[in-house]
């Protein structure tokens, strides 16, 4: 059979972030993939040294729009390694209770998408909807729904005040419903299942190799999360699980995530708890010479900071490793072999950082008005999947 | 295996190349070797159950540095070989990609932002910047401020 080319990128309506994929295929099924990045490369690395260690924290949280607290987590971290800094215990539960609803919106905010590229829309609204409380959250505490800016070298900008709490945990009980919603959709929708069961396995044997993290790692049997095995922030304070599902399959890396959103309320919940009064900062003066390495576990897996500094205000030299880097060289195992229809998911299962927003209208073409409401537009949803319900298990199911 | 042992490993077999060993601060070891055995290291890292994290390329004013960093997560210790290859106008040094496939893209980046040859990559091309980008020129070399 002869062999086509199509390509995905680097701008396609699919994708909300400039890549390019060259997918190789013969009829239905992808035999081969290229993968050109580049198209989003901004010189931060090179950016970082010429800024005074203060500002880095907020040159790195711009790298990317949805985990916009770890970089910078994972900078003050590498930076306090160098410099050996003691932070005082309030900031560091501060820490935690922030990367935690960074979880948890950015696993909602995926889960709304898979659900969009599968073409299910009703998941990617109730995904949303439930990740609003949480920027309600991050607007109450930092005054920003993104970029919260809360890192500090030394300890975080801002306190999360007594009556944040009350509204923080009448959120995540909310958000807590929600999940289980989620949880019972996904474990028994049988739509869902059709299209991610046995969809992009990524087995243990490769996801080693490629050196994957995070949930792409975890979904395959891999047990790696930094918060447990070198823990920061005050991870190791309180109790909490490891999610690993063995099957490395999409379902498995949906799953995942949301049992993972799980354990984020319980850690955000005990950590509001045990918060001891006190400072939430401690005055740097210098940074000395040496090197650092910092990590948290973001998101989408180990981000990985390297600082080396000669004594100046500066880094002389400041690796960043996102996630990402990792994760979706594997793409490579994951998409090739399946057919073109599933390569949209599997290209997305790795939870390639997105951060635009996406809008569906349409627009009559000689009058210029919308002719479908959002109240037709799940309507719609709604009855597709009552058609692929009974496609796949006849009438006696509504 | 516990990470003394394994350390304890490293040591015995690799004693005539570790220039140094040493845990700077709490779980961030770093080990100095000669950049001729970077990749029976790494080989052996792999034996040994260790994660391939990432690899930092440094231009200092005595050679570019190569810092491949590793993880074992079961001690949640960060192992860092570092490499210094003194030779600025030709630095090579032996790929890893061929053992460690999560290597491919670093590798590539190092080469193109440090001007770094990596002997044995099997795909040894531009990842960030454009194809038609001069030669000769690396961004993150440090003398073109000069």
């Amino acid at each position: 059979m002869s062999r086509k080319i199509i390509p995905i990128g680097p701008y396609h309506p699919l994708q909300e972030e400039p890549e390019f994929f060259r997918l190789y295929v013969e009829g239905e099924k992808v035999v081969d993939i290229d993968i050109v990045l580049g198209y989003m490369h901004r010189g931060i690395e090179e950016l970082s040294e010429h800024k005074h260690f203060d500002q880095v924290t907020f040159t790195v949280e711009r790298i990317c729009g949805i985990c916009s607290n770890s970089h910078p987590f994972a900078f003050v971290n590498a930076v306090e390694n160098l410099a050996n800094i003691e932070v005082p215990e309030r900031a560091l539960y501060i820490r935690t209770i922030v990367a935690e609803l960074e979880r948890l919106h950015s696993h909602l905010l995926w889960l709304g998408l898979a659900g969009h590229f599968i073409g299910y829309n009703t998941v990617w609204m109730w995904a949303w909807k439930y990740r609003e409380p949480i920027l309600d959250c991050f607007e109450m505490i930092s005054g920003n729904r993104n970029h919260y800016a809360m890192m500090k070298i030394g300890g975080v900008r801002r306190d999360i005040l007594d009556e944040h709490i009350l509204f923080l945990k009448k959120s995540l009980k909310e958000v807590e419903k929600g999940i289980s919603i989620f949880e019972k959709a996904v474990r028994n929708d049988p739509v869902i299942g059709a299209r991610l069961k046995n969809v992009g396995i990524l087995t243990k044997e490769e996801a080693i190799n490629y050196c994957v993290v995070g949930p792409t790692a975890r979904a395959s049997g891999i047990d790696i999360d930094v918060r447990r095995d070198d823990p920061y922030g005050a991870y190791d304070r309180v109790s909490w699980n490891v999610i690993v599902l063995e099957d490395g399959d999409i379902f498995a890396k949906t799953l995942v995530r949301i049992l993972e959103m799980y354990e984020s309320v319980k850690i955000i919940m005990q950590c509001l708890d045990k918060m001891p009064k006190g400072e939430i900062f401690k005055e740097i003066r210098e940074i000395p010479a040496g090197e650092g390495i910092g990590r948290v576990e973001a998101p989408r897996g180990e981000c990985f900071h390297y600082i080396r500094s000669d004594g100046t205000n500066r880094p002389t030299r400041h690796k960043i490793r996102a996630p990402s880097y990792m994760n979706v060289a594997s793409n490579k195992i994951a998409a090739v072999g399946g057919t073109i229809s599933d390569a949209a998911i599997t290209l997305a299962a790795v939870d390639p950082c997105y951060c635009c927003t996406e809008r569906t209208v349409v627009l009559d073409k000689n009058t210029n008005n919308k002719i479908i409401s959002a109240e037709e537009l799940i309507k719609l949803s709604y009855e597709k999947t009552k058609k692929l319900k009974r496609a796949l298990y006849g009438d006696f199911i509504s | 295996m516990k990470i003394e042992n394994k350390l304890e490993k490293i040591k015995e077999r690799f004693s005539k190349v570790i220039v140094s060993l040493e845990e700077k601060t709490k779980n961030r070891i770093y080990i100095e070797i000669s950049p001729d055995c970077i990749f029976e290291i790494a080989n052996f890292f792999k034996e040994l159950n260790f994660r391939f994290a990432i690899a930092s390329g440094v231009d200092t004013p005595s050679g570019i540095e190569i810092l491949y960093h590793f993880s074992d997560d079961k001690s949640g210790k960060i192992i860092t070989l570092r490499t210094l290859i003194k030779d600025k106008k030709d630095p090579k040094i032996q790929s890893i990609t061929p053992i460690i496939k999560g290597a491919e893209w670093i590798e590539r980046e190092i080469w193109e932002l440090l001007g770094v040859n990596f002997v044995g990559h099997p795909n040894l091309k531009h990842l960030l910047l454009k194809d038609d980008w001069p030669e000769g020129k690396y961004p993150l070399r440090k003398e073109k401020n000069e």
